[in-house]
């Protein structure tokens, strides 16, 4: 996926203005907010199942290289071949190959976000394989010129159903129709042929059982599970961060995940696949690949973003973040938006390819708080913070200001002294009105806010002189 | 009862009247009040910029000046939750200081905090009349866990009405120098609170924190809302302090 992260400001500015997009993502608050909010008071001590689903994390993450291991031996006993993919390219240059030494000709994905991690749909195109997205959201973004996701979840959330009315009728050639219902039986109709013909299935994968050499996934259109039985051959591709222990461990974050994400109890497809096709099964692929992904991920496991790799991927903390709720995920400008994405942004394609992004954030810490894993994702923001700071990333007018700001602060009479000033200076500039409508240095403030104006003398002095 | 305020660089530059408020409040608590003339500020907006070393200076000099106390009292959730949430891992790889910066964190208290649960006052001096809505401050609300308390003191007024708004606990979109560096979005989340609060029709918005209500009150104006007041919680309790 093209990465437009520094492109942040323009880019969050634009979305601000644009009707149709703050319609689309009115839907959030509705849909996971509320939604979450219900399920989460529903279950009862959602607190202690947070904190079990962050152990669970936690003790894959310390034990990572075995887990892995354990994963890969107990997969191959059941039939599955294991492959690990170094980057974005190994991966690729993987799955192409089992393509090529199948004769595939035409691929069934079901939604993956490291595929659009490590860019596969391109990488198969030019390999002369044709990927058809099979999750409804990914299907209208690919027939609409392969569109980027602006959500993990709800990849188009960014677009309402009149958008959608428009692009099948052009796309499709068929009557433009807007009923929702209607739109997802046309793209059933379109797509169920193609489930039936694909050569090859390919699918992300939620978690990792090391116990069973497992995938598991999880799904609402049942599209997943066509995806993996249909075909003759199954490549699950994921992040090796995904691994937990056991099958009661992938069960303990089932019942975080979903309700985590979309407010749902449990999702309609859960899809567990342990090896290819047994001889006395009927359905199946004859092959199942795993792939394995490493990306960067590995890396993160010895540094301080190591507790970011504890992410399942629900989506909660974008869905609740403020910032995300206004600009919308396309302004992030890779595949992972919103605080999830300003960490994993930075961290898998370099803090100087994205040094919006970690600064991108109120501080409100609300997607701490709904993290299903714990995740402190404003912690990690401003540990990016200080290696942007000691890498000299960020722009020089901020850095000189801080240094300013924080030589004078320890000068307790100097600092006295120069708010004394400010304190006039803006009180002069307020007038009788006691507003300021444009201040030196602020503009970012005072475009669309007035300042309301000091009242003249600092409590330092005004406590002074009342003691006397 | 030997109670540190902390005034917070916002209060002293922008409205000492919260400060005020704040020694009325503590001294009609009983608390003997202090006020360490060397303060500034307590570093969040360096160490949220990511500069640990100023963030670090700053934590020391006002552990300095604040140590000596039973208590230390902030009218912000913001400075109250840097000393008391994350001052101490400023200090992790320095276990002597941290020692220190842990008593001084848990003496460390937001203001409506400490009235209610260390005063335990059930009344207070004000004497605002009026509609007000309650904006609950990021870190107050979430770093300190403070909600029910401002609610609870505003109870003890008889001529208080409070009409809860819309995501009252969503962010207003201060942020520090957020407000600054991403004015756009920063400008849209606070005109989001302005939509909200003002729906309630309420005479007053009222918090916590000055850097929000500044915010707040810096968008309702350039919508052209020169009516509804925005008021500390410390203001709306303490009455006149003149």
């Amino acid at each position: 996926m093209e990465l437009r992260s520094n492109e942040f400001k323009a880019r969050a500015a634009a979305n601000l203005g644009d009707a149709k997009l703050q319609k689309g993502l009115g839907l959030i608050k509705v849909k996971a907010v509320v939604n979450r909010a219900n399920a989460v008071a529903e279950f009862g001590d959602f607190e202690a199942l947070r904190e079990a689903g962050k152990a669970i994390r936690n003790r894959a993450l310390a034990d990572l290289d075995l887990y892995l291991e354990r994963f890969e031996r107990e997969a191959t006993a059941r039939g599955a071949v294991v492959h690990w993919a170094e980057n974005a390219s190994e991966a690729c240059r993987i799955v192409v190959a089992i393509a090529r030494e199948n004769g595939v000709k035409t691929v069934a994905k079901s939604k993956s976000m490291v595929s659009e991690e490590v860019g596969l749909n391109d990488t198969l195109i030019e390999a002369g394989v044709t990927p058809i997205e099979t999750d409804l959201g990914e299907y209208i973004l690919q027939i609409n010129d392969a569109e980027p996701p602006s959500h993990i979840v709800m990849p188009v959330i960014h677009k309402t159903a009149e958008d959608v009315a428009d692009l099948f009728h052009e796309k499709h050639g068929t009557p433009r129709k807007t009923d929702p219902a209607a739109l997802t039986r046309e793209a059933r109709e379109i797509l169920r042929p193609k489930f039936l013909s694909a050569d090859m299935g390919v699918s992300g994968a939620n978690f990792l059982v090391a116990e069973t050499g497992s995938t598991l996934i999880v799904t609402n259109e049942g599209n997943g599970r066509l995806c993996t039985t249909l075909p003759r051959l199954h490549v699950a591709l994921t992040g090796i961060e995904k691994v937990v222990p056991t099958l009661e461990d992938a069960s303990t974050l089932l019942r975080l995940l979903p309700r985590s994400a979309t407010g749902q109890a449990i999702t309609n497809y859960v899809s567990v696949h342990t090896g290819p096709k047994h001889i006395d099964e009927s359905d199946g692929p004859q092959q199942f690949h795993i792939v394995l992904v490493d990306n960067g991920r590995s890396k993160l496991l010895a540094g301080e973003m190591r507790e970011m790799l504890r992410c399942i991927r629900c989506g909660a903390c974008m869905n609740h973040c403020p910032v995300y709720q206004a600009v919308g995920g396309h302004a992030y400008g890779w595949v992972y938006p919103g605080p999830m994405g300003n960490i994993l942004t930075p961290s898998y394609v370099g803090l100087e390819n994205a040094v919006a992004l970690p600064n991108a954030a109120t501080m409100c810490n609300q997607c701490g708080v709904v993290c299903p894993v714990k995740i402190p994702l404003p912690d990690l923001m401003r540990k990016l913070r200080e290696e942007q700071m000691a890498r000299g990333l960020k722009p020089w007018p901020e850095r000189a200001g801080l240094a300013l700001w924080g030589w004078a602060a320890q000068q307790p009479a100097l600092y006295a002294l120069g708010t004394r000033i400010a304190a006039r200076f803006m009180k002069w500039l307020g007038g009788s009105e006691k507003l300021i409508h444009r201040l030196p240095l602020a503009a970012g403030w005072t475009n669309g806010r007035d300042f309301p104006a000091p009242e003249g003398r600092t409590f330092r002095e005004l406590y002074k002189a009342r003691r006397k | 009862m030997r109670v540190a305020l902390f005034v917070t660089c916002l209060a002293d530059l922008m409205k000492p009247g919260v400060a005020f408020a704040a020694i009325r409040l503590l001294e009609h608590g009983g608390c003997t009040v202090e006020v360490p003339q060397t303060q500034t500020c307590c570093g969040q907006p360096a160490y949220n910029s990511g500069d640990r070393a100023t963030a670090l200076a700053l934590a020391k000099k006002t552990l300095a000046e604040f140590e000596g106390f039973d208590y230390v009292v902030a009218p912000s959730g913001s400075c109250g939750g840097m000393i008391r949430a994350h001052y101490p891992e400023l200090f992790r790889d320095d276990p002597a200081t941290l020692k220190r910066i842990e008593g001084l964190a848990s003496r460390t208290y937001e203001l409506t905090d400490f009235l209610v649960n260390v005063l335990k006052l059930d009344s207070v001096p004000g004497d605002f009349r009026g509609t007000v809505t309650y904006h609950d401050s990021c870190s107050g609300l979430r770093e300190l866990g403070v909600k029910a308390q401002p609610r609870a003191l505003l109870a003890t007024l008889p001529g208080v009405t409070l009409t809860e708004m819309n995501e009252a606990e969503t962010c207003c979109g201060f942020g520090g120098t957020f407000s600054l560096k991403f004015g756009e979005v920063s400008t849209q989340l606070a005109d989001n609170k302005c939509g909200n609060a003002c729906a309630t029709g309420a005479d007053a918005i009222v918090g916590g924190d000055l850097g929000c209500l500044l915010n707040i009150e810096g968008r309702l104006r350039r919508r052209g809302d020169l009516k509804t007041q925005v008021l500390h919680i410390a203001e709306v309790l303490a009455g006149r302090t003149e």
